[in-house]
C-alpha cells in the first residue's frame, strides 16, 4: 500500500514549486548594461530637465542654487515660439496625413502583389534612404528654387516627405505581410469581398504596426532641421529652428532647456500612450521583429 | 442539400503537380474524409472546393451549378482552417457575427443566431471573450460556429483539431461529426490520422502524391485495399516484397499459396496471423511483445530477418529468442498493373488448443 500521509496536498507541492521558480539568480549582466544604458541615455535628460527650472546653477554644485519658473515666463510669452510651434504642428501633421496616403497603399501592394518589377521599385523606395542625405535636400535645393517653392509651406512638407518614405514604407510592409492570409481567406469564405477583407481584418491587423510608423515619423518630421532649414529659411521657421536660434543667441542654457522640456513631454507622453494601446510589440514586429 | 462533382480536376503549382486526374462525387449529406500522409494534395483538394485556389483543368459543381470560377464568398461552402484563422481583433460574438452583418439581416436575428450557434459549439456565455481569451479546443469551436452560422451547405475542414491533445481531438472530432449528422450537412474532412478518418467518415478519400488512391466506406478500405500504398497506410499491416513462381509468394522465408509470377507485395494484417507449433517455411523468431493492454502484438523476424507483426491474445507466453510457428489466415498479394489477389486459409486450427498459457 501507498502511504497516501507522506505525499504533500497538491497545492501545497505547487506553492514549492513556485517559491523556488521566484528565487531565480540575478542577471548581473543584464542589471551592468542597464544601469549603463541609464547613465548615458536618461542622465544628459535629467540635467536638461533641471536646467530648464535653474535660475542660478554654478559648477561644483549638484544642484541648481536658485529654482524657479522665470525662464519658462520668459519663453512662453514670446509670440515666434508659438507661432513656430503652430507651424511645425501643421507642416508635421501634412506631412504625416500625406505620406500614410501615398506610401500604405503602396506598402499593400508590395506586400501582397506579385507584380512585374516589384523588387526593383521596392528598392528604388528605399535607396533615397541610401544617399547622403545633405547632398539630396541640395539637390532639391536648387529644383525647388526654380520652382518658386524655396521659403514656402508646400515647399518644406514636400522635402519632409521624402524623409518619411523609409519607415512609412518599410514597416507598413512588413505589418501587411504580418497578417495572416488565412484571415482574410475565412472572411472571402463567410460571404466578404476584397475590399471588405481590406478594411474589417487586413486593416485592423495591421493597425497597430501602422500606427507605430506614423507615430515615429511624425515625431521624425517634427525635430527634422537640415531639410526644414535649408528650403524653409527665411519665410518658414519651424520648432527645432526656433529653438536653435534661442540657444545660438542667448548664451544661456535655459531658453534651450525649456523648449526641450516643453517639446519633450508631450512626444514622450504622446510615446507612452501609443505604447499602452499598441503593445510592445507592434514596434517589433513593424522592424522585421 | 448539396452535391460537389469534381471531374477531371488537376492542379499544378509551378512545376509541382499538387493534384491529378481526380474525379469524385460527394453525395448530399455525406461526410468524406481526406486522407493521405502530408504533402499528398488533401488541402489543395479541400482548397479547390472553397475557390481558393482554381484548378489547373477540369470542372467543379455544387448541386449542378459550376462553381469553377467563383470566389469563395460565391459560393456555398464554409471552412474551418487548421490554424482556426480567428480575427484577433473581434470578440468571439464579433467573428461569428461578421459573416451575417455582411448579409444585412436585422440585429436581433443576428443575435439570436449567434447566440444559438455558441449553443450547438458548446460555448454559451463566451461571446463577449476576445480569442486569445480562450483554450486551443475553444478557439476551434469558434472557428467551427463562424463557419457554421452562415449555413452553408458544404463544410470544409482541414485537419481542424491537428494541434490538440489526442483526447479533445477525440472529443471535437465526434461532435463534429453528431452536428453534421443533426444539420444534414455536406462535409468534406481532410485528416492525415487514418483513426480519425476510420472513426467518423461515410466515405473516405485515401490520397497519396496528388492521386486518388481509393474511394470507400472505411470497412471496405480495411478489409480491401485496393493499392499496396492503401494496404500499407490504413490499419497496422506487414507488407512484405516478395516473388510470385510455381503457385506460390515466396517473401522473406514466408511461402504462402498465390497466382502468378514475378515481382510483388504481400501484405498481411497482424491480426491475420496465428501462432502455432513450428513447421518448415512457417517459421518466426520471437523478439520482443508488446502490450497494447487489450491485446499483444508479437514483433518477430523471419528466417532472412524481415519483421512480421502477430497480433495475439493476452493469455499466449512466448519467449524473446524461441522460435515458434505461424499460421496466416488471410493475405493479400500486389502485383504491378493488376488487381489485387486476396487468399483466405480455412484451415485454421487454434494455437491455444496446443499451448494454453
Ligand atoms: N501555394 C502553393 N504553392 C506551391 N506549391 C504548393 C502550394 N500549395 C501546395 N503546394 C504543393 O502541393 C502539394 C500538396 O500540398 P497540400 O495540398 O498542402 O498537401 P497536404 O494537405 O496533403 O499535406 C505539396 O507538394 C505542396 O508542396
Ligand atoms: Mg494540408
Amino acid at each position: 500500500m501507498t502511504d497516501l500521509a507522506t505525499l504533500p496536498p497538491s497545492g501545497a507541492l505547487q506553492a514549492q514549486q513556485k517559491r523556488v521558480r521566484r528565487r531565480a539568480p540575478v542577471d548581473w549582466t543584464g542589471f551592468a548594461f542597464l544601469i549603463g544604458l541609464a547613465v548615458v541615455i536618461l542622465l544628459p535628460l535629467v540635467v536638461t530637465a533641471v536646467w530648464a527650472f535653474a535660475e542660478v546653477w554654478r559648477f561644483p554644485a549638484i544642484l541648481p542654487q536658485r529654482v524657479g519658473l522665470g525662464y519658462w515666463q520668459e519663453t512662453l510669452s514670446r509670440q515666434d515660439v508659438w507661432q513656430a510651434l503652430w507651424l511645425s504642428l501643421r507642416i508635421t501633421t501634412t506631412v504625416t496625413v500625406i505620406s500614410a496616403v501615398i506610401c500604405f497603399p503602396a506598402a499593400y501592394a508590395f506586400a501582397r502583389l506579385d507584380f512585374p518589377g516589384r523588387n526593383m521599385l521596392f528598392l528604388a523606395f528605399l535607396s533615397v534612404q541610401a544617399f547622403p542625405k545633405f547632398g539630396l535636400i541640395i539637390a532639391t535645393a536648387t529644383i525647388f528654387l526654380t520652382l518658386n517653392l524655396i521659403g514656402t509651406f508646400w515647399g518644406v512638407v514636400l522635402i519632409q516627405l521624402v524623409g518619411t518614405l523609409l519607415y512609412m514604407i518599410w514597416i507598413p510592409v512588413s505589418a501587411f505581410q504580418g497578417v495572416d492570409r488565412r484571415l482574410e481567406e475565412a472572411a472571402r469564405d463567410v460571404g466578404a469581398g476584397p475590399m471588405r477583407v481590406f478594411w474589417s481584418i487586413t486593416l485592423p491587423q495591421a493597425l497597430p504596426t501602422l500606427a507605430a510608423a506614423i507615430l515615429i515619423t511624425f515625431v521624425n518630421t517634427f525635430y527634422e532641421t537640415d531639410a526644414a532649414w535649408l528650403i524653409g529659411l527665411p519665410n518658414v521657421r519651424t520648432m527645432p529652428m526656433v529653438m536653435i536660434a534661442f540657444i545660438n543667441n542667448a548664451l544661456e542654457v535655459q531658453y534651450g532647456a525649456v523648449l526641450f522640456v516643453f517639446l519633450w513631454v508631450p512626444s514622450f507622453l504622446l510615446m507612452l500612450a501609443a505604447r499602452r494601446v499598441m503593445g510592445a510589440d507592434a514596434f517589433a514586429k513593424g522592424l522585421g521583429g | 442539400m448539396a452535391q460537389v462533382r469534381l471531374s477531371g480536376i488537376a492542379k499544378a503549382f509551378g512545376k509541382v503537380t499538387a493534384l491529378d486526374a481526380m474525379d469524385l462525387v460527394i453525395e448530399d449529406g455525406e461526410l468524406v474524409c481526406l486522407l493521405g500522409p502530408s504533402g499528398s494534395g488533401k488541402s489543395t483538394l479541400l482548397r479547390l472546393i472553397g475557390g481558393f485556389e482554381t484548378p489547373s483543368e477540369g470542372t467543379i459543381a455544387i448541386d449542378g451549378v459550376d462553381v469553377t470560377r467563383l470566389p469563395p464568398e460565391r459560393r456555398p461552402t464554409a471552412m474551418v482552417f487548421q490554424s482556426h484563422a480567428l480575427w484577433s481583433h473581434m470578440t468571439v460574438h464579433g467573428n461569428i457575427a461578421f459573416g451575417l452583418k455582411l448579409r444585412r439581416l436585422p440585429r436581433a436575428e443576428i443575435r439570436e443566431r449567434v447566440e444559438r450557434v455558441l449553443d450547438l459549439v458548446g460555448l454559451s456565455g463566451y461571446g463577449a471573450r476576445l480569442p486569445s481569451q480562450l483554450s486551443g479546443g475553444q478557439q476551434q469551436r469558434v472557428a467551427l460556429a463562424r463557419s457554421l452560422v452562415i449555413e452553408p451547405k458544404i463544410l470544409l475542414l482541414d485537419e481542424p483539431f491537428a494541434s490538440l491533445d489526442q483526447h479533445l481531438r477525440e472529443r471535437l472530432r465526434d461532435e463534429v461529426r453528431d452536428i453534421q449528422q443533426r444539420l444534414g450537412i455536406t462535409a468534406v474532412f481532410v485528416t492525415h490520422g487514418q483513426d480519425e478518418a476510420l472513426a467518423i467518415s461515410d466515405r473516405i478519400v485515401v490520397l497519396a502524391d496528388g492521386r486518388m488512391q481509393q474511394v470507400g466506406r472505411p470497412g471496405e478500405i480495411y478489409a480491401e485495399p485496393k493499392t499496396a500504398f492503401v494496404a500499407g497506410f490504413i490499419g497496422a499491416m506487414n507488407m512484405l516484397d516478395g516473388t510470385l513462381a510455381d503457385g506460390e509468394i515466396a517473401a522473406g522465408g514466408l511461402k504462402l499459396p498465390a497466382e502468378g509470377s514475378g515481382p510483388a507485395r504481400l501484405a498481411i494484417r497482424p491480426e491475420d496471423i496465428a501462432l502455432s507449433e513450428p513447421e518448415e517455411g512457417r517459421m518466426v523468431t520471437v523478439r520482443r511483445m508488446i502490450d497494447f493492454g487489450s491485446h499483444v502484438v508479437v514483433d518477430s523476424t523471419l528466417a532472412d530477418g524481415t519483421h512480421l507483426r502477430v497480433q495475439t491474445d493476452k493469455a499466449v507466453r512466448v519467449e524473446a529468442g524461441e522460435r515458434v510457428g505461424i499460421r496466416v489466415e488471410r493475405w493479400t498479394v500486389f502485383a504491378e498493373g493488376e488487381e489485387p489477389r486476396r487468399y483466405r486459409s480455412d484451415t485454421v486450427r487454434s494455437f491455444r488448443d496446443v499451448r494454453y498459457a
